[in-house]
């Protein structure tokens, strides 16, 4: 029960969910290892019909890092709920749905129609897609819009609604609140943030799509730094995201306010990691004298006044 | 899936053509599938079977960058994360009819191990293999032993002066196998060969078909690189 985490909605048997995009619905890794022992799983994004996406190449490494210009790939709303959440259903494990969408009421079609099977348990407003021409980024960038469709969602949506901020701001905290006035249950963050490379012997961006998300390791710092930020304007609870690979990450998330944690690249660095973090979180704990994983919880900003 | 090999032996064996052979335990490795293998570097990189041979596998790969550099320098007794063997190989099931294997530069070592197997049921093989240059070529003497092999260089500089496809459009055979660059693929693509099955390279995410990063267009969708293919039909792909 140490690793037990109650959030809106959300039953947590480990802080520990894959994060949406890198995770497919689940099909792939659940021939390596058995998707039950996950806290959760944020599903890949869905929108109202299906979507094609972007040319290739569609990844890049950067150091320490990965761009992606997938642009939410997926099979429509519809085909989600008939073909991939039925095979999800049969694990013990929380399935958070990813919304997504061109237009609000792209949003609103999603968002209904996901959050009425029951075995969504929440909803991931994604407002922070940097590889989309239309919506995606464009509603997660400025905290008046970002607010209208967490209220459309919202009023929409029959399950709590956890909203995916974009790092791609000048103020992180701003949209934090103002999502969080605007009725979010919950906050995941970070998204991509937006960047690019060239080919040297072409002179041109090596991605079709041009520019595309930074992830992995790279942006770990970033995300700390925005969530420990976030963490203390809002009191709403925070799923933590940015370049996790290894238990001591997780912690680091938690300690700057995070309440769970998802893993995204690692998981095509090593298909296993989730699994090997869960089981090497408990070992840890004892290492650092640590009881309840979320005692430890904001413990980065509130001050300290004794260490054993 | 995922191994932990040892490493037998590393070593140079044409321009910037590196051959590795590792140890894993007893498995099933068909011939076009491939091992996604851990460097220094972020992502794996996906590298084809050139041979089985026991429980050795051997892969050869090009340095081009910082990941397949990081590999060339790994030595033997080096121990190598790899994620496989992954996707779907060339269909074997060929028996009374004969086949062209068409091969470029780093394209040309998965189609060693085909050549092998299909030899191993008594089927014809004919092997066309293009290279750059004369100090491109590898495998040359391995796949001669294995029927009739026709070898092409860009420059001249050995064997028959031009492409793949020089010799290609003389050749009789029913089916087609081919791995190489892309613009090789699309010529042997439109060949006369009747049945035609291309390998498909591309820059793969997570190799086992979760993040969509390697998907190629196809009639009427797209299929992923890594866990449909990486060979398909001619008429499976749109390049």
């Amino acid at each position: 029960m140490r690793l037990h985490v109650d959030l809106p909605g959300l039953q947590l048997k480990n802080p520990i969910m894959p994060a949406s995009g890198c995770f497919g619905f689940g099909e792939e890794f659940a021939k390596l290892y058995d998707l039950s022992m996950l806290g959760g799983i944020m599903i890949k994004a869905a929108t109202g019909e299906s979507r094609f996406g972007n040319g290739t190449p569609r990844v890049a490494e950067t150091a320490q890092g990965m761009l992606n210009a997938i642009g939410l790939q997926n099979p429509g709303v519809e085909a989600i709920i008939e073909d991939k959440l039925p095979f999800l259903s049969t694990f013990d494990t929380e399935i958070i749905a990813n919304v997504a969408g061109s237009t609000p009421e792209e949003y609103i079609h999603v968002a209904r129609e996901l959050s009425a099977d029951p075995t969504i348990k929440a909803l991931e407003l994604n407002i922070s897609c940097p590889n989309v021409k239309c919506g995606g980024m464009q509603f997660g960038t400025d905290p008046e819009m970002a607010a209208e469709l967490t209220r459309l969602v919202k009023a929409a949506s029959t399950k709590p609604v956890y909203v995916k901020l974009s790092p791609n701001v000048t103020s992180i905290t701003a949209m934090a609140k103002a999502v969080e006035a605007a009725g979010a249950d919950g906050i995941t963050m970070i998204n991509t943030l937006v960047g690019m490379r060239i080919d040297v012997t072409t002179g041109q961006p090596i991605l079709a799509n041009r520019i595309g998300g930074l992830s992995g390791p790279a942006i770990k710092p970033v995300a700390i730094r925005m969530v420990y930020e976030v963490a203390q304007a809002v009191d709403i609870p925070i799923i933590g995201m940015g370049g996790v690979r290894t238990v001591d990450d997780v912690l680091e998330f938690i300690y700057a306010g995070a309440s769970a944690v998802a893993v995204g690249t690692a998981n095509f660095e090593n298909p296993y990691v989730c699994q090997e973090i869960i089981e090497a979180l408990p070992g840890r704990l004892d290492e650092l004298g640590i009881d309840h994983i979320l005692d430890i919880r904001g413990k980065a900003y509130e001050q300290i006044v004794s260490r054993a | 899936m995922r191994q932990l090999a040892t490493i037998l032996s590393n070593r140079l064996i044409a321009t910037a053509t590196m051959e590795m052979k590792i140890e894993i335990p007893p498995q099933t490795v068909a011939p076009g599938t491939f091992f996604h293998v851990k460097t220094s570097e972020l992502l794996r990189r996906p590298l084809s079977v050139a041979n089985v041979d026991g429980n050795v596998v051997t892969f050869l790969y090009k340095v081009i960058g910082s990941g397949t550099s990081d590999l060339a320098a790994r030595r033997k007794g080096d121990v190598l994360d790899v994620l496989g063997p992954l996707g779907n190989g060339f269909p074997l099931e060929q028996t009374g009819k004969r086949v062209v294997l068409v091969g470029g530069g780093i394209g040309v070592p998965p189609l060693y191990y085909t050549r092998r197997m299909l030899a191993a049921r008594g089927i014809e093989t004919i092997a066309i293999l293009g290279f750059d240059t004369k100090t491109s070529i590898f495998y040359e003497e391995a796949f001669r032993e294995l029927g009739e092999t026709m070898i092409t260089t860009v420059d001249g500089s050995y064997g028959e002066q031009g492409f793949v496809t020089g010799p290609l459009a003389r050749v009789d055979a029913d089916v087609l196998f081919s791995c190489g660059p892309e613009p090789m693929l699309k010529a042997v693509a439109a060949s006369h060969i009747e049945e035609r099955y291309l390998s498909i390279e591309n820059r793969m995410g997570c190799g086992i078909g979760a993040c969509f990063a390697c998907v190629c267009e196809a009639p009427g969708g797209y299929v992923k690189v890594c866990s449909d293919g990486p060979v398909f039909r001619a008429e499976e792909v749109t390049l």
